[in-house]
């Protein structure tokens, strides 16, 4: 990849080496105190400070080393690992891109059969399939209408709490709770919506951000319903259609005939949430095909324009709040069935983030991107789970090499939801997204 | 009321804290006309188009919109979305405003989002596939499809709206504003940045508008080979006050308007006081 035209190497070299030495002057003032230097509780308790010259000076090094060879080499790249991916890889990818939809599926419907001694990767299959399905919601919101939500765990626990204290309160059973958890998750969704319909950007999400904090306070705080920070334990586990899954004589094993084992619950947990996220899809994806669909993203792409067009933006934001809490609400009832305990630490600003993530990651507005990422995030942080001094570090170096090679997330194009003659996907560079301000 | 008259202002004052960006301004746009507004940068125009399409409420005054059915629509107590769809009073903005990440059959299906929301059964009869919510988005495909072909993109229906050269984003944002049928079309500049060749055409589809799809337009504008070509009436904005009102010939000839123009160093304008003066 070097260049052919031999006089310009000498230059070439200086121009590198001069913004090598910047990026080492920046990692020498980053790393001289957060590495340089160390503090130790001495044998009398006070603190001891020890130098490390010699691993500032190793980190410095790598580091000019590093942006030496990348302002060297890929000076004419650009940021860009496409060119390293030869043709012909890239042909046969995009020939399979086709039936990467396909194959995920059935990949997550077989996942039961190739982990059914693993009660530890069934787990972890559940836990991705509840993320990508809080990832398809809040992909209406943010993916489609362009709402940045940083709140959307208040959703999820509106919708495990409302599960826990209906089925403890009134006895009723998973199916009946269910909705209503949706329903009720639906409702805190449009009480956000009202306060910030003339919200966008920045200010939308410090207003978002705000309400989850809310939600998890009042159930802090409301210890007479919620139980305070004890949260509620015993919550119903679901039956299957009226089984048990109980060893006794009128469990689910033994009315199958089977040998009963703890693994049925799990297997059914695990097709009960997939189920679950696959209708948030199916109804995600023909949603946008509708006029609603298309109000949302046309809400993202230019609210003012919607307006003069006739378009209703107050409702058109309520829906997309109210159905996006819906499904969040939908996963917070699996999740206090499957947890059977559930208390607000669950439901920190943490997860918020992370659905977010999800998203953001998946590529906005991209259904297929969601799953992929909610694998890769939560597969990725149970894999170096084992490396745990090094975890964070790794996730966030694989987050800074995400917004650097795939800024738009893993599937970055959109395809149009209604054609003429052929359906062309649409480069994300033309797309809006919720973090783009529109001029009012 | 009289059924000639599309849009009647009256007394329209708008002032934004102590600016009075209009003042007591009065006019009447006839139906099946091009009313045109002209008038130096800063005079008004677009905070009236704002007014009359309820993006802003005007201070003072009143504006009433006529249908051909006598069905009058105070347009200044109505929300912008309501003054579109119910009113039927159409625009377009000086920096054009399209769905850049959507195509351009896309967009024109959003601006019939009302008769589609409809015929979805607000949502719930379109998400299980309801018979009459694919014959109405066919029909909805068949209008887009129409007005594609009168601008002339509907090679290009497939493709991202934000990917149009300059030119054809206008067109495309006039179709888009068509396919709300529209009796009032507002457009802000839609001349600006095109070329002679680009402005003549403009000039055909805005007649064929007014003559064959029954809308009446009213239309700011700065290029005065358009202004002056298709305009049926011209009001003519200074500093928020109207200082002239007429035909092409009559505010041509307008000492007010000669003095108004000279006043601002901008060729173009210029162009029509020398026309002016003998």
């Amino acid at each position: 990849m070097l260049r052919d035209n031999k006089q310009s190497q000498p230059h070439a070299i200086v121009a590198a080496a001069k913004e090598a030495g910047i990026s080492a002057l920046i990692a020498f003032g980053l790393f001289v105190t957060l590495i340089g230097l160390r503090t130790d509780q001495g044998p009398t308790g006070a603190l001891i400070l020890t130098t490390r010259f010699g691993a500032l000076a190793t980190i410095v090094a790598v580091v000019f080393v590093g942006a030496f060879l990348r302002a060297l080499f890929w000076r004419d790249a650009g940021i860009s690992l496409g060119r390293l991916v030869p043709d012909r890889v890239k042909e046969v990818a995009a020939g399979l891109s086709g039936y990467a939809a396909i194959g995920f599926l059935v990949l997550a419907l077989i996942v039961p059969i190739l982990a059914y001694a693993s009660r530890y990767y069934l787990d972890l299959a559940i836990l991705i399939a509840t993320y990508t399905m809080l990832g398809f919601g809040l992909n209406i919101v943010v993916g489609l209408a362009g709402l940045l939500d940083l709140g959307y765990v208040a959703f999820y626990a509106v919708g495990a709490y409302s599960y826990a204290l209906i089925a403890q309160y009134f006895g009723l059973s998973f199916w009946i709770c269910l909705p209503l958890a949706g329903i009720l998750a639906a409702f805190a969704g449009l009480l956000l919506g009202f306060p910030v319909l003339r919200l966008r950007g920045d200010y939308l999400a410090i207003v978002t951000l705000g309400f989850g904090e809310i939600i998890r306070l009042i159930l802090l705080n409301w210890q007479d319903l919620t139980g305070g920070p004890n949260g509620i334990s015993g919550i119903p586990r679901p039956s299957f259609f009226g089984l048990p899954f109980t060893a006794a004589e009128n469990g689910f094993a033994a009315t199958l005939g089977l040998k009963y084992s703890p693994a049925h619950r799990v297997v059914f947990l695990y097709y009960l949430i997939v189920a679950l996220a696959l209708l948030t899809n199916w109804f995600t994806l023909r949603l946008r095909r509708l006029p609603i669909g298309r109000a949302w993203e046309a809400l993202r792409e230019d609210e003012i324009a919607c307006r003069a067009l006739g378009v209703n933006t107050t409702t058109t934001k309520l829906t997309a709040f109210a159905l996006g809490a819906m499904f969040g609400g939908f996963a917070g009832a699996f999740f206090a069935t499957r947890q059977g305990f559930i208390s607000p630490e669950s439901f920190t600003f943490g997860e918020s983030a992370l659905v977010l993530a999800i998203v953001v990651l998946g590529g906005m507005g991209s259904q297929l991107g969601v799953a992929v990422a909610a694998a890769v995030m939560l597969g990725g942080f149970e894999l170096f789970r084992e490396f745990s001094q090094y975890r964070m570090l790794v996730f966030g170096a694989a987050m800074v090499a995400i917004v650097i090679y795939r800024p738009r997330g893993l599937v970055s194009t959109r395809t149009p939801s209604v054609f003429l003659r052929e359906r062309k996907d649409i480069p994300a560079a033309v797309v809006q997204n919720a973090r783009t301000e529109t001029p009012a | 009321m009289n059924p000639a008259q599309i849009l009647v202002v009256e007394h329209l004052t708008m002032g934004f804290g102590g600016l009075i960006a209009v003042s007591d301004l009065s006019f009447v746009a006839r139906r099946r006309e091009i009313t045109a507004l002209i008038g130096p940068n800063g005079a008004g125009k677009t905070t009236l188009f704002n007014c009359i399409t309820g993006f802003y409420k005007p201070t003072v005054g009143s504006l009433r919109l006529v249908h051909q059915d006598g069905a009058s629509f105070m347009l200044e107590r109505m929300p912008e979305f309501r003054i579109a769809r119910e009113a039927h009073v159409a625009r377009t903005f000086q920096n054009v405003r399209l769905f850049a990440g959507m195509t351009l059959l896309e967009n024109l299906l959003v601006a019939q989002h009302r008769a589609l929301m409809r015929a979805s059964g607000f949502t719930v009869l379109g998400l299980f596939g309801s018979r009459g919510y694919a014959r109405a988005e066919a029909d909805a495909i068949d209008k887009a499809r129409y007005w594609l072909d009168r601008v002339g993109l509907a090679s290009r229906a497939d493709d991202p709206a934000g990917t149009l050269p300059y030119g054809a984003q206008r067109r495309l944002e006039i179709a888009r504003a068509m396919c709300t049928d529209p009796v009032l079309l507002c457009l802000d500049e839609p001349a600006a940045g095109l070329n002679n060749n680009e402005s003549a055409e403009l000039n055909r589809f805005l007649r064929a508008i007014r003559d064959e799809n029954d809308t009446s337009i009213l239309l700011i504008e700065h290029d005065m080979g358009v202004v002056m070509e298709i305009s049926d009436l011209i009001v003519v904005l200074d500093h928020g006050v109207k200082i002239a009102e007429g035909t092409p010939d009559e505010v041509r000839r307008d000492p007010k308007v000669i003095a108004a123009y000279l006043g601002v160093e901008d060729a173009e304008l210029e162009h029509v006081g020398a026309e002016a003066t003998p």
